[in-house]
């Protein structure tokens, strides 16, 4: 057992999924920051705006992934500027894989970029460590992410509609959550298609409860706190 | 060392070769200079009409407390203060360096700091150190666009919460926040969750102690408490004071006021635009 040293760097260890539907991309994320053992942070927010079409999910170094994304968000604001419409998916991505390939030896981030745009359409790109790019109709990515391949392989299908891949997201990140010590909180959600971007948030109580997982109970301390019986009278 | 290895062109940016060579003979068993860090405990929490930072007051070097109530919570900005964690030496200097880049830029926009400013410029500091700088801090304040509580690591990350907690004692402070923070919390409620938190940190790690100092930021107006609770008040105290061996006798005493050296002289033209 590690002794906790909280001087460690933050990393997500995390589990991230972008999938995409007929119409769009839904891209999920659970919620745990740790230091070495301790979880910094057990909400943290892993799935980031770049631009108003365009999202990316953070995995590895938590410094490295935001540094890169900072910068991904920057470019992506002059290019469309310059462009004079919004950014493409495949710049998105291409801008990210640029910064990870040329930083290899320094960065430490696994990314996936998702998003619409007008010609493509929903696309995910995924940017694993070492700066590959990959085109996929979905990416898995993070430490949580090894305990989902098989479980895709099975469930994943072309031309889902919007609830369904949502719901299939939910479910795999939340067995991920169940299976891996690194990833837990809340499951977050970001569904982008042609009419825009929308949010959703599953805290821990809505999540299925999977094999061995038992449903949360009162704390004892509430039931001893509860007021004590009367004394028996003859 | 292999000669036939490819010379590469210097590249700009810091070089970490000394780091390097630091870590080396660390491992050999070299025991570097102790330096003074901060122990710590320090926390931030978002409450209804603002933020409000808490921390301990004791500094460390090695196993000795060298200051028993040193200031953790700096100033920023009018509106913005930081909590520091680490080593002493790089909160300072960070903080300081970071609150007159504010001051600059306050001057050159015209406006209110904001806290997200404040952010950007230590993470971006923080991460080209690649965590060499090892301040760990609490940025709190309250600007336009409303209160905002963020953490900020030695490598550069940074979270954005409603409570945070830092350093040696986070642990134990996080503990209270997690059991008692609620939303909406009024100022009273608030600064007492605080020193509770801090309170925590103070008797349950080693690296905290002392007294507890406070900081209440609200829209326009901000309170520094400092010292807002001393729970460790020194036991024993020699009511003499402090006595020289030896009698010292008075043989004369002399005033001199200091002259006034600067002569202001009146301005000429005021600058034309």
């Amino acid at each position: 057992m590690d002794s906790l040293n909280l001087d460690e760097p933050h990393s997500m260890g995390t589990t991230i999924i972008g999938v995409t539907y007929d119409g769009g991309v839904v891209l999920g994320a659970d919620s745990r920051t740790s230091t070495g053992v301790y979880v910094a942070n057990r909400a943290s927010d892993k799935i980031t705006q770049l631009t108003d079409n365009v999202y990316v999910c953070r995995s590895g170094s938590a410094a490295d992934s935001q540094i890169v994304s900072d910068y991904v968000r920057y470019f992506l604001h002059q290019h469309t500027i310059q462009l004079g419409q919004p950014a493409t998916v495949k710049v998105a991505a291409n801008l990210v894989r640029l910064l990870s390939y040329n930083n290899k030896n320094m960065l430490q981030t696994g990314l996936i970029v998702g998003g619409w745009d007008k010609y493509e359409g929903g696309k995910i790109y995924g940017i694993p460590l070492g700066g590959t790019i990959l085109e996929q109709p979905f990416a898995i990515g993070g430490s949580g992410s090894s305990y989902l391949y098989g479980f895709f392989d099975q469930a994943w299908k072309e031309g889902m509609t919007k609830e369904e891949a949502e719901s299939l997201m939910v479910k795999a990140v939340s067995l991920a959550i169940a299976r891996d010590g690194a990833s837990g909180g809340v499951v977050r959600t970001v569904t982008i298609n042609a009419d825009g971007v929308t949010r959703n948030f599953y805290p821990g109580d809505t999540l299925p409860l999977w094999h061995e997982e038992i449903p949360a109970q009162n704390s004892l301390l509430d039931i001893l706190s509860a007021p004590s019986p009367e004394p028996m009278s003859m | 060392m292999s000669k036939a290895a490819v010379d590469l062109p210097p590249k700009g940016g810091f070089s970490f070769d000394l780091c390097k060579r630091n870590d080396m003979l660390a491992k050999q068993g070299l025991s570097g200079p102790s330096f003074r860090k901060t122990g710590t405990t320090i926390v931030g929490l978002i409450f209804q009409d603002g933020v409000i930072l808490g921390a301990d007051t004791r500094a460390t070097e090695g196993p000795i407390v060298c200051d028993k109530n040193c200031e953790k919570i700096h100033y920023m900005a009018p509106n913005i203060y930081c909590c520091g964690a680490g080593t002493a030496a790089d909160t300072e200097a960070v903080t300081d360096m970071v609150s007159s880049q504010l001051q600059l830029h306050r001057y050159h926009t015209g406006r209110e700091s904001r806290v997200i400013t404040a952010l950007t410029l230590l993470k971006k500091h923080l991460f080209n150190y690649q965590g060499y700088v090892s301040a760990a801090l609490v940025l709190g304040g309250v600007d336009c666009t409303g209160p905002h509580l963020h953490t900020i690591y030695p490598h550069g990350s940074t979270d954005t919460l409603p409570f945070a907690t830092m350093g040696s004692g986070s642990l134990a402070a996080m503990a209270m926040f997690e059991s008692k923070y609620k939303e909406g919390l009024s100022r009273d409620e608030g600064i007492q969750l605080v020193v509770e938190a801090i309170c925590s940190g103070i008797f349950n790690d080693l690296g905290s102690g002392s007294n507890v100092d406070v900081c209440v930021i609200t829209k326009g107006h901000k309170e520094y408490l400092r010292n807002h609770l001393l729970p460790n008040p020194r036991t024993y105290v020699n009511e003499k004071g402090y006595t020289f061996p030896k009698k010292i006798e008075v043989l004369m005493t002399k005033i001199t006021p200091l002259k006034e050296r600067v002569e202001i002289i009146e301005t000429g033209d005021a600058m034309e635009e």
